[in-house]
């Protein structure tokens, strides 16, 4: 009510002395910040600040506050396990395959559902549709689908004379894990490219094709350079993603069989809560996390750098 | 004006915000000085399956009838979250009154910090009425911290028809008899065991019984004191473990069966596709609720003894449950842990079959025919054995859960099984 009466004065905003309403100008959006930078603190910054301090104890999580300080040994005990470099070796495969398999597929796809072809719109509600699912729903889904003994895989490539282990064998346990894992999040990619694609002009690839270009180099030398920005966020997500990929990989196999499909986020999570030592799970969070942020820092310095001129991230930059 | 608004917006999300940030305090019992001050109990228990919830919810009354000043509050979760939720809040420093405990390392971690209360005084009138192998999980150092309302052990549940079926007449006494049904039966096209490989804990109870068998009851109890599970005769155990699972006689893709799920262990035993599965005394339970059951078909006969080996076959392995009290619980939660054990109570939770005797001369109520099998076994077990993944500290418990699964995956050593859990347990302090 106030700030209606108010009004007209909020107008005439120019008038009063400078120093003093710019003073409440701040005091303002300081006020307004407030609430969202107390969650921030509260629910971002402080478990971070948290995480990093136990990853200096041996601790077990249990009564009050850590108090043997062992300095950077669970990070040394880290760094020697087998386990860990395995699960950097798994998040490199997984990138990769996200990369070059996972992503050129949503790209074809979108480009397919671009096209005037009948009944793309609920093509695109149906491969979308996946991306909708809780995570969970989709690990309990293919956990029966890719049973062994009586899934539906199996039964219906029985057919053809295929039969897999799926999840159940350390050969198969990957590809099956990345095979979900497309299946999850390639409608979330396509669905950007279609939208990245919506932006690009038509009049250009028009232009193309009276010049005479076919459709591949129509695509190779107009579509995929101007798509370029949305495929680098695209990516930038994927990989984010995939440092922290848990949930699938929990309910689908549980890091097994013997750790061949376990993740940095799965071993966190047998150390902290299995095994009750929470200042050594800390420190692979530690690492998730620097992993997460140098990755953020260099891709956006380096390969998103045109992209985000002029973006919020750009904090030194004026307007 | 509008800035004192935008105040009172702000304060207003931010307790609004903080409140549901930082999650509620679980209630305070009052603790009144006057003996019949007003009393709020908070319960914990992980027994969601009937008969045991009824059964449970009925004594909760009951007591509330005969003490009027206390008022009980039930939390029941299922198992893994029940772990996970009793975990983050004790991590919190603040136990609930009663809660549900399996006893040993996990216990012994609740106490070192100082979250359990010591009722050796208060149930000193109690103790003799217990079955020590009942009692054992829950005494330290030679202090009670709780009582028990359930007890159990793992041995083979067998499907009868299929043992005949591969002309198997007698269960096997011994390991290398083991060893030849299990050739016998895979010759006869059936699939000896079923397996759950993607949880660790069915894997570790071969190993477990094995070193049992071979090292003996002590040693095993020795080599967490002495952090050395390197010994040979540990080694031979994994041997052994190595040795079944060269014959490959679990089911297809057991690394990636879970136990209780639809194609899981459990149901490939009461489906009928596989012979037997190593299990607790729960295993009837969750075969009929799993599949389709075998009903009179499904038999009982404990780990076989290994020739040679320095323990007794007579040594069970397992785990039950008790309830545990707070450090800071009124003296009622006491009262109501021995209200749940007295004879009369606890019997009818017998005779339900919802669990086995933990009081002396409760077998007779015992009904079901496998079970009363495992109950006598029990009654007459010259020691026992508490599940490794809850008697050690649970680091240790779980890289023997992780290194039996490796062992029987192929993927470690013997050697290497006992070298690694010896460094686990070395680095636990």
């Amino acid at each position: 009510m106030t700030i209606l009466t108010r009004g007209p004065e909020a107008v005439k905003l120019p008038v009063p002395a400078p120093a003093v309403k710019k003073r409440g100008r701040w005091l303002t959006i300081t006020l307004f910040l407030l609430p969202a930078l107390v969650l921030f603190l509260l629910l971002v910054v402080a478990p971070i600040l948290v995480a990093v301090y136990s990853s200096a104890f041996r601790w077990n999580g249990f009564g009050g506050l850590p108090t043997n300080f062992i300095g950077f040994d669970n990070f040394t005990r880290l760094f020697g396990t087998e386990i860990f470099a395995q699960d950097l070796w798994h998040l490199l495969v997984l990138v990769l395959f996200s990369v070059c398999v996972q992503l050129p597929f949503s790209l074809a796809i979108a480009m397919l559902l671009n096209q005037r072809i009948r009944g793309r719109a609920l093509y695109r509600v149906v491969f979308f549709a996946p991306y909708v699912l809780s995570e969970v729903i989709t690990g309990v889904l293919f956990s029966l689908i890719l049973s062994p003994g009586s899934g539906l895989a199996n039964r219906m490539l029985s057919v053809f004379g295929i039969e897999s282990e799926w999840l159940a064998d350390p050969n198969t346990v990957m590809p099956s894990l990345f095979l979900v894992m497309t299946w999850k999040y390639f409608g979330f990619h396509m669905m950007i490219y279609l939208a990245g694609r919506q932006n690009i002009p038509n009049e250009l690839i028009e232009a193309a094709q009276i010049d005479g270009a076919s459709s591949w180099r129509t695509f190779r030398h107009i579509t995929l350079p101007l798509l370029g920005p949305t495929i680098r966020i695209s990516i930038f997500l994927s990989v984010i993603y995939t440092i922290q990929l848990f949930d699938l990989v929990w309910i689908l196999t549980g890091g097994g069989p013997s750790h061949s499909s376990e993740t940095m986020a799965v071993t966190m999570m047998e150390y902290g809560f299995k095994r009750s030592q929470v200042g050594y799970a800390s420190a692979i969070s530690v690492v998730m996390f620097v992993l997460s942020l140098v990755f953020a820092l260099i891709y956006q310095r380096f390969v998103m750098r045109r992209d985000l001129a002029g973006a919020t991230t750009n904090l030194g930059g004026r307007r | 004006m509008k800035r004192s608004l935008a105040l009172i917006a702000t304060a207003v999300l931010v307790t609004g915000c903080g409140g549901g940030g930082g999650g509620t305090a679980p209630s305070q019992p009052n603790q009144g000085g006057g003996s019949p001050a007003k009393v709020t109990l908070e319960w914990w228990h992980l027994s969601t399956a009937e008969p045991l919830k009824t059964l449970w919810a009925q004594r909760a009354k009951e007591f509330e009838a005969k003490n009027p000043n206390v008022t009980i509050k039930a939390t029941v979760l299922e198992n893994d979250a029940y772990k996970a939720k009793l975990t983050t809040i004790t991590q919190s420093g603040k136990a609930p009154d009663l809660f549900a405990t399996w006893g040993g390392g996990v216990l012994k971690q609740q106490i070192d910090a100082g979250l359990v209360k010591d009722i050796s005084g208060d149930v000193a009138d109690v103790l003799p009425n217990f079955t020590p192998a009942a009692l054992s999980a829950y005494q330290l150092d030679g202090k009670t911290y709780g009582l028990p309302t359930d007890i159990g052990m793992v041995g083979f549940w067998y499907n009868k028809k299929l043992f005949e079926k591969a002309g198997i007449t007698q269960p096997p006494a011994t390991w290398s008899a083991f060893l030849e049904d299990v050739k016998k039966l895979k010759a006869a096209g059936v699939t000896p065991i079923a397996l759950a490989g993607k949880e660790k804990w069915p894997g570790h109870y071969y190993w477990a019984y094995l070193a049992m068998r071979i090292a003996g009851l002590d040693a095993l109890k020795q080599a967490a004191v002495d952090k050395d599970f390197t010994k040979p005769d540990f080694i031979a155990a994994g041997q052994q473990v190595k040795a079944l699972a060269d014959l490959q006689p679990f089911q297809k893709g057991f690394l990636g069966a879970a136990y209780s799920t639809p194609d899981g262990q459990s149901a490939t035993v009461s489906n009928g596709k596989a012979a037997m599965e190593l299990m607790g005394q729960w295993a009837p339970a969750v075969q009929n609720d799993s599949g389709k059951g075998l009903g009179d078909d499904l038999g009982f006969f404990p780990f076989p003894a290994v020739e040679g080996g320095k323990g007794s076959a007579a040594d069970a392995f397992g785990g039950g449950g008790g309830i545990a009290v707070g450090a800071d619980a009124p003296k009622e939660a006491v009262d109501f842990v021995k209200f749940m054990t007295e004879m009369g109570n606890h019997s009818k939770a017998v005779e339900s079959g919802g669990v086995l005797p933990v009081l002396k001369g409760e077998e007779s109520a015992v009904k079901d025919p496998n079970l009363k099998q495992v109950a006598t076994m029990l009654a007459s077990a010259g020691g026992y054995q508490l599940y490794l993944d809850q008697a050690y500290p649970p680091a240790v418990g779980q890289q023997v859960n992780d290194s039996v699964a490796e062992l029987i995956a192929g993927t470690k050593t013997p050697e290497e099984v006992g070298a690694d859990i010896t460094e686990v347990a070395k680095s636990e302090e």
